[in-house]
């Protein structure tokens, strides 16, 4: 290989309160396909997001075809051939297929302002034979599916005469078939001399697509190897291979035979696809998985958040109808969301108002009227029992620290007797010492008979917690695990295993 | 439809595009005649009849000054706005018109170019106030809606500006196409023509240029858009400033109508343009409209109207009726949006 086409040396990037990128080297050569692997959050996208322009970097050097470049905005990185399909799609639903792909550029008609819509199509129909596309220009991208919407995504990437194609989590939502055509273009693109990044979480198929693959963790790039050389066992352990934790993890107690929550067979889609798992009395449940496995649409299924196609849920032995989370409440299931500030608490209200929000009927009068007398003492009771750190109840909750914000809807749900709480990223956002707290709160939850499900993606974080381990994949069950049994690579090896390759 | 048809591809449009389009037609269309069939039947059996042409030119008439402020609206909904200040625009712009016209003594023609001009201006500040200083639209042009209510009484000191002096202003907007008489006294309205020319215009722009496309670009994903490199503020500054001309041109025709302009009257009339834009099929989360649909929702809140005065219910209930039409057109705008998801 000659010259590389691209050479990011020493780049550096904060966020407030996070080293996003810390000393990153990558290049890239012409021809190549170079995978990008590493587990959420490790700073794949940020690494890339700055060669785009999206962000800037705070110290590095970006050399493209020799020469430093600045690279300020996403126009600069057009102009000089630099092209990311972003993880979430990027396409205007209404508009046709070549509308979408050449939407600012649109060639001109002979009368002023007018648009060309015959030469649109023809240069839309032009790309599609060079990439040998079967897509019709024509055609409204709401009605395509989501392969065909990322096939105009490249295509709307190469108008721009790409000599470097960043694609990220391109294959997330693609099945086996669409991947193999996405595949066979990303070879005809290497073999006409296109760089391409491709980011994944899905290591089997690095095997069959990438030259050489870097494994990132924690902001730093760990190694960069030729993917013939690698085992997927060596890339798993160079992406986890972290030990975050001052102490060991605390070993979790024999849990009760008693089972409280079940679930059987649930299904909604491609989301979420024949999910079974149980929590007994007192169990923590951690549910692991990549980002998109599907976790946290089985725990909005469960508290009826959301409709499901089929399945079963048992309380208690009993099996119950929720169809709504009016329901799953009257049957003590909480569910406490990763994003408690939008989902979890009214943070313009007090710390009183929000303890008692999902139980205030019990507080209510005959005649409607909030007994406050009675709020209160019950207020004051989960603010001593789980410690909240308040000046008083008559705080907003706005502005409580993350930690303590968290005790306040754990609060809530323990005011209206629930049994089941399932927790989604309890610890996100939340600094290392209200973490603990957090940890210390849940194993109390389970010590007292609450059974508890755990949704994380911090595998040390479900290591440390978990009884059991239930790892998901692409919306399916793919291991469960004892806490005894489970390591990281384990859950990792789970995680990543997608339907064919299993 | 998930294989794609292999290259090349026959000329025209997808089949899907036109199927989703021919059904918002007709969906309308068909209510139109539904509902033309209804008061038809309501007239014989109050033993009069309906289908007059007097009542065709009536309508027409009625229609035209909404109708075309209902065009600009299009574009607005279709990016995903509102825009509420359409009513008293169209009230300054005849006042802008008048004031030209009588104290200013300027030509016919030169009025009507400040009446339509008055509206763009209008526009302008509703576009950058949304666009550049990021205010939500209901707001902005809820308070733009005031200012120009509070301008136009201000302006004429709250009476109306009459000019007898210029009566070929009326008759060149009320008068007969070429002066024919088609049935006793009544001609095909100038006014209905200029309806369906700006309705063309609007088809085109919508349907043929830049302006057309992003304004279905901005409705369908703003933020693929900007990242298109597509300039998203000016754009949609432009949209509103169409919206504002289309609302100027409402209240030049209007003064001519009335023989006057009347600072009092427009408020009440971006709920009737709202409701043809949303009636005619255009969704009010943005990214699909047509024209047509508009035209056709505008004669159908006219059609509604003019047929309870014309069977004499009391005008308390028609009032009642149109507010009742316009949340049922907004429903079934959820019901369609929520089959397609």
């Amino acid at each position: 290989m000659a010259e590389p086409l691209l050479e990011m040396r020493g780049i550096v990037k904060d966020f407030p309160g996070v080293h996003a990128l810390i000393d990153c080297h990558f290049d890239l050569f012409p021809g190549e396909v170079h995978a990008l692997v590493g587990e959420n959050g490790a700073g794949k996208s940020t690494l890339m997001k700055i060669l785009d322009g999206v962000y800037k970097r705070d110290a590095g050097v970006i050399k493209f075809k020799g020469s430093e470049v600045e690279i300020p905005n996403t126009a600069t990185a057009q102009r000089l051939g630099i092209s990311m399909i972003h993880q979430e799609l990027n396409l205007m639903p209404h508009l046709t297929v070549a509308q979408n792909i050449f939407v600012g550029r649109e060639p001109r008609g002979h009368l002023p302002f007018v648009l060309d819509e015959k030469g649109l199509n023809e240069n839309a129909a032009a790309l599609f034979e060079k990439l040998r596309l079967r897509l019709d220009p024509r055609k409204r991208v709401s009605s395509l599916t989501v392969a065909q919407q990322q096939m105009v995504e490249i295509a709307k990437a190469l108008s721009f005469n790409a000599s470097i194609l960043i694609m990220d989590e391109p294959t997330a939502a693609l099945t086996d078939r669409e991947i193999d055509e996405l595949f066979r273009i990303t070879r005809q693109l290497r073999a006409e001399g296109v760089g391409i990044v491709h980011i994944s979480h899905r290591l089997q198929e690095l095997k069959q697509i990438s030259d050489r693959v870097t494994v990132m963790r924690d902001g730093r790039v760990i190694n960069t190897i030729a993917t013939a050389d690698a085992t997927i066992e060596q890339i798993i352990s160079m992406m986890v291979g972290r030990t975050i934790f001052e102490a060991t993890p605390e070993v979790p107690e024999v849990t009760n035979p008693e089972v409280v929550l079940e679930v059987r067979n649930l299904n909604r889609g491609r989301a979420i696809r024949n999910v079974s798992f149980s929590v007994h009395r007192g169990e923590i449940v951690g549910i692991a998985g990549l980002v998109g496995a599907g976790r946290t649409e089985v725990a909005r299924a469960v508290f009826g958040a959301d409709p499901v196609d089929s399945g079963e849920i048992f309380v208690h032995g009993k099996k119950v109808k929720i169809s709504g989370p009016i329901d799953a409440v009257r049957h003590g299931i909480g569910y406490l969301s990763e994003d408690r500030k939008r989902y979890g608490l009214a943070l313009g209200l007090n710390v009183e108002t929000n303890l008692v929000m999902a139980s205030l009927q019990q507080f209510v009068s005959r005649l409607g009227i909030v007994r406050t007398a009675l709020t209160r003492v019950a207020a004051e009771h989960q603010v001593k029992s789980l410690a909240i750190k308040t000046p008083s109840l008559n705080q907003k909750v706005r502005n409580l620290s993350g930690g303590t914000q968290q005790k306040v809807v754990v609060g809530k749900w323990l005011t209206a007797d629930t049994e089941i709480l399932i927790f989604d990223e309890p610890t996100r956002g939340i600094d290392v010492g209200a973490k603990s707290e957090i940890y210390h709160l849940l194993n109390a939850l389970a010590h007292e008979g609450k059974a508890i499900v755990m949704i994380s993606s911090d595998l040390p974080e479900i290591l440390r917690m978990s009884h059991r381990i239930v790892v998901m994949c692409e919306g399916r069950v793919t291991g469960e695990l004892t806490a005894q049994e489970a390591t990281q690579e384990k859950i990792m090896t789970f995680a990543t295993q997608r339907e064919a390759a299993a | 439809m998930s294989t794609a048809p292999g290259l090349p591809m026959p000329a025209g449009r997808s089949s899907a595009v036109i199927r989703a389009d021919f059904f918002q037609r007709f969906l309308a269309f068909g209510a139109l005649i539904v509902l033309i069939l209804f008061f038809q039947a309501w007239c014989i059996l109050i033993g009069t009849n309906f289908l007059t042409f007097e009542n065709f030119v009536n309508i027409l008439v009625a229609t035209a000054v909404v109708g075309i402020m209902a065009l600009g609206e299009t574009f607005v909904v279709i990016t995903g706005g509102i825009d509420l200040s359409v009513g008293t625009v169209m009230t300054i712009s005849m006042v802008m018109t008048a004031v030209a016209i009588t104290s200013q003594h300027l030509p016919v023609p030169v009025g009507i170019l400040v009446g339509v001009l008055t509206g763009g201006l209008m526009g302008l500040a509703n576009g950058v106030l949304i666009a550049r200083l990021r205010i939500a639209p209901f707001i902005a042009t809820l308070g733009i809606l005031n200012v120009a209510r509070g301008l136009s009484l201000v302006i004429t000191q709250t009476r109306p500006i009459y000019f007898p002096d210029n009566p070929e202003f009326q008759s060149g907007v009320m008068g007969n196409v070429l002066g024919i008489k088609v049935s006793g006294e009544f001609g095909i309205p100038i006014i209905a023509i200029i309806m369906f020319a700006a309705a063309v215009i609007a088809a085109f722009v919508l349907g043929k240029t830049a302006l057309g496309r992003y304004t279905f670009a901005l409705g369908s994903n703003e933020e693929a858009a900007r990242l298109s490199g597509v300039n998203v503020a000016n754009w949609k500054i432009l949209v509103y400033v169409v919206c504002g001309l289309f609302a100027g041109l409402a209240g030049v025709l209007s003064a001519a109508r009335l023989g006057s302009a009347q600072p009092a009257t427009g408020f009440g009339y971006e709920l009737a343009a709202i409701s043809a834009v949303v009636i005619g099929g255009t969704s009010l989360s943005g990214g699909e409209g047509t024209i047509t649909g508009t035209i056709i929702g505008a004669f159908i809140v006219y059609v509604l109207t003019y047929g309870l005065q014309f069977v004499n219910v009391a005008q308390e209930w028609q009032i009642v009726v149109t507010g009742v039409v316009l949340i049922a057109a907004v429903y079934i705008d959820n019901l369609r949006r929520r089959q397609r998801a």
